[in-house]
């Protein structure tokens, strides 16, 4: 084990620190017991003491549980990497459950929607699709 | 000599002109402190990204991505940033001769212009300079999804072969009153050297190694465009509110030397009736 990474030893209260950052700016930190994770290959958890992991993000939400409450974020594509007992989640977007705006995320579903029947290429479609996918995650974690 | 008239019509005119860039000024200087804001918030994603990237292309051979690998430059693509609107001194004079000179620099072989912003755009037209892309009004509201469009289709011209070489000219924010001329390399990407931190770890990758590379370094061109598309718009700020500055400074000094002209003018009139009045009371004895 090199001297600058130190594993901590798991069991007891351990704790992860997860860090979620994204282009535009959010930038949160907390400190989990347990993290799940939409990777792109399927979701996944993450208790202290995780090898060194690092995968692609599909569209998802994130379940973090702390001793006292569950934090549930939304958020779509990007990456994660679990390096000792921290996580680095760099989403392309990131929202917290409680911010989420209902009536924005119900506008975009319906436009996306309207958008993926009138789509005549198939980047339109992707795209629509894609758009659909994030409002219908945005309005899911709200209701969990 | 103008008449008095004259000289107070324009006395009022420059006092108006410096009204008006003192308040273009205060503008410039509002929107440059939101940009500097966002430029801030940018960097921590930015700098991870860098990271993993470092960390993985360290790790993996060259070879082994097209945005990695280097071709012979015969086709050279040239990202050409400018403003949207004047008013700014020589932000997009600067610009555009740099790009220019770089331009000059692959004469012989296939160097083409892309342009952002309207300025540069409206340059390279009038000098029938070969333009292939232009990306307008991308100022108006910086957004990233923006700068990710921008990127997807430039990673798209490059993967197919369009281009073999991608630079970047812009200008980068070093202070309020100083902008720094860049041109760098986008495409093929150069990787940084790893951290010793991260050498020495074995990762897994999911589902593996090739594949999260070819999410990260799109990913790392996207932020790279915006991360400059904000550079840009602090720049042209921070040189709009110098410019400004400078206006309002010659405007007011403009309306001191018309005021001096103003009463002297004023004074020999007075002192022409004066004359006028004694001459005729020495006419009348």
């Amino acid at each position: 084990m090199p001297e600058d990474i130190q594993l901590k030893e798991t069991g007891g209260a351990a704790t992860i620190h997860v860090t979620i950052v994204t282009p535009s700016g959010t930038q949160e930190e907390y400190d989990v017991r347990h993290i799940r994770l939409p990777g792109s290959e399927g979701e996944f958890g993450v208790l202290p003491g995780h090898i060194p992991f690092l995968t692609t993000l599909k569209i998802g939400p994130v379940y973090m549980d702390t001793a006292k409450e569950r934090i549930v974020w939304a958020v779509s594509g990007g990456f994660v990497e679990v390096l000792g007992d921290a996580v680095m989640i760099l989403a392309e977007t990131a929202e917290r459950a409680d911010q989420i705006d209902r009536e924005r995320a119900e506008a975009a579903r319906q436009r996306a929607s309207g958008r993926l029947r009138d789509s005549r290429t198939e980047i339109d479609v992707n795209r629509a699709q894609a758009a659909l996918a994030r409002a219908v995650n945005r309005l899911n974690v709200m209701k969990s | 000599m103008p008449s008095l008239k004259q000289i107070k019509r324009r006395i009022s005119g420059v006092r108006s002109t410096a009204q008006i860039t003192r308040a273009m000024k205060m503008v410039a200087a509002a929107k440059l402190k939101k940009a500097q804001q966002n430029m801030e918030r940018s960097r921590p994603y930015a700098h991870r990204l860098m990271e993993a990237i470092a960390s993985l292309a360290g790790r993996t051979s060259s070879d082994l991505h097209p945005l990695l690998a280097v071709r012979e430059p015969n086709y050279t693509g040239v990202v050409n940033v400018t403003s949207d609107r004047g008013l700014c001194g020589s932000f997009n004079a600067n610009i555009c001769r740099q790009t220019q000179k770089v331009l000059a620099d692959f004469s012989g072989k296939t160097v083409e212009l892309i342009t952002i912003g309207r300025k540069g755009y409206d340059f390279f037209v009038k000098r029938d300079a070969k333009i292939y892309r232009h990306f307008p009004g991308v100022f108006q509201e910086l957004q990233f999804s923006q700068a990710a469009a921008i990127g997807g289709s430039i990673v798209d011209l490059y993967c197919t072969g369009h281009f073999d070489r991608i630079y970047l000219v812009f200008n980068e924010f070093k202070n309020v009153v100083q902008q720094r001329i860049v041109c760098e390399q986008l495409l093929p990407i150069i990787p940084q050297k790893p951290m010793t931190a991260w050498r020495s770890v074995e990762f897994i990758y999911e589902p593996n190694s090739a594949a999260v590379l070819d999410k990260l370094l799109p990913m790392y061109v996207n932020i790279e465009i915006w991360h400059i598309l904000l550079e840009s718009y602090a720049a042209e700020q921070g040189a709009r509110m110098s410019a400004m500055d400078n206006a309002t400074e010659n405007a007011l000094e403009l309306v001191d030397n018309l005021s001096l002209q103003y009463n002297k003018a004023r004074q020999a009139a007075i002192t022409k009736e004066l004359l006028e009045i004694v001459g005729g009371a020495e006419g009348l004895k």
